[in-house]
């Protein structure tokens, strides 16, 4: 079992003094972006992501068009500053892979049948990371996706969960990230009750997994009102 | 008219089917209907629909919309219609006189930047759409400025058969043309003031009494 060096529980509390089971503060605002067609800014703690949404829209070079269907091109970025030290700008390996992770866990909610030939391009940059990064991108990305008018089955509502010293534990900061024996990350469509992305990486029990996909199911309920919420309020 | 309308947002369940029709924005899974966009839900006795806020124009059969033409080509112009998809503009739907093309330079009827006021004559099932300027009204609009909109605001510019938009163009003595895909064309002295107009009623198109603002904002 991997040990941390830092003690990320005390007397039962986080580092920032949050229960196993609790949320960072979420903020969510849409339209932020204003070229662009759908946008949204949403924050967990201290991470901070940016979604723009464009499309759909003519899609060239003519040999990536689909006959029968559109398609969806994402882009994940974390910018230099977004990290205590510098990360160095561009893709790389790690946001190559996030980019499609977050466009196959939206997929399933677009109907892209409808925009044969097009394009839907999404833009997930990343200003401020602390842990869970791709769930915040995602979260940012359905936002963005509702508010530009592209017809979806359900918002994608996603949360992080994993398991720090034997505790199982809710939307980690960057720290508990790093020193987490177990992560998973979790997006679905809450009103449908299906499952877009699931992802692990470390070691957990038969029983610890069904726990944490219950706490992610219940926190993404959470989340989905909290998205609604923010939608609605650009039109009040 | 209650003052806060409701708000639907993707995935959102709306009312059982019960017989009725599925219309545009919403969709079914067994019994139940779900909205798809962003809109304002529209539930009657046999049909069930949502009116969507945002989104692109897709093109529809029989829509006048404003085009700018792209390109020239041997016979017949690629038309920018605002859309995801480029409009073809065949030469015989375009000109009703007969072209001998070995002969002639199309660029003369209509030539890069030209805009057309057209109406959309074919759209297929992997949406390549043809318009035509056979239908009537249809004409190149020469000079004046386009302006870009909301395309699912232009029927609340136009307003019920017409009373917005022809309070702006008593108002200013512009000349307008409003397209289905939130292209506006505007010519005349006061323009800017028309614009300004239009913006506002594309901005506040929930708020109710706009027409009386409208008015009064043109004084």
């Amino acid at each position: 079992m991997a040990k941390s060096e830092v003690k990320l529980l005390i007397d039962g509390k986080r580092l920032d003094g949050r229960l196993p089971g609790e949320m960072r503060k979420v903020e969510m605002k849409v339209d932020v972006v204003s070229r662009a067609d759908g946008s949204a800014m949403v924050k967990f703690g201290n991470t901070v992501a940016i979604a723009a949404v464009y499309g759909p829209r003519p899609l060239y070079p003519k040999y990536l068009q689909e006959a029968k269907s559109g398609i969806l091109r994402c882009r994940y970025n974390m910018v230099p500053f977004s990290v205590v030290e510098r990360k160095n700008p561009g893709p790389d390996r790690r946001s190559i892979e996030l980019s499609k992770v977050i466009r196959l866990a939206l997929e399933p909610a677009i109907f892209l049948e409808e925009f044969p030939k097009a394009t839907i391009d999404i833009f997930v940059e990343i200003l401020q990371a602390d842990g869970s990064t791709r769930v915040t991108g995602i979260n940012a990305a359905s936002l963005a996706l509702a508010s530009a008018g592209i017809p979806m089955k359900d918002l994608v509502t996603a949360c992080s969960v994993g398991k720090i010293e034997d505790t199982l534990i809710l939307d980690l900061s960057g720290i508990e990230d790093n020193n987490s024996e177990c992560d998973m990350a979790f997006a679905m469509m809450p009103s449908k009750e299906k499952i877009t992305l699931l992802q692990m990486d470390g070691t957990l029990k038969k029983e610890e997994v069904k726990k944490l996909m219950e706490m992610a199911k219940d926190a993404c309920a959470k989340i989905y009102e909290m998205q609604k919420n923010a939608i609605k309020e650009k039109y009040r | 008219m209650s003052e806060k309308r409701e708000i639907v947002l993707p995935g959102e369940f709306l009312c059982e089917k019960a017989g009725r029709k599925v219309g545009s924005g919403a969709y079914f899974e067994g019994e139940k209907v779900f909205a798809r966009v962003i809109g304002i839900p529209n539930i009657k006795e046999n049909e069930v629909s949502v009116i969507p806020l945002a989104g692109a124009y897709i093109p529809k059969v029989g829509d006048r919309i404003i085009g700018k033409i792209l390109s020239v080509e041997i016979s017949g112009w690629m038309v920018d219609i605002n859309s995801p998809y480029v409009a073809f503009l065949p030469l015989a739907e375009g000109v009703s006189e007969f072209v001998d093309i070995s002969k002639t330079d199309i660029s003369r009827y209509f030539d890069v930047d030209d805009i057309i006021f057209c109406t959309v004559s074919k759209v297929t099932k992997d949406k390549t759409v043809q318009v035509s300027m056979k239908s009537i009204g249809s004409r190149k609009l020469h000079g004046g400025v386009l302006i870009k909109v909301n395309p699912n605001k232009v029927p609340r510019i136009i307003g019920k058969g017409g009373s917005m938009i022809n309070i702006i163009k008593n108002k200013t003595g512009c000349e307008i043309y409003t397209g289905r895909n939130g292209y506006i064309w505007i010519k005349g002295e006061n323009k800017s003031k028309a614009i300004e107009a239009i913006l506002t009623v594309e901005k506040e198109s929930h708020v109710i009494g706009l027409t009386e603002k409208i008015e009064k904002m043109l004084g």
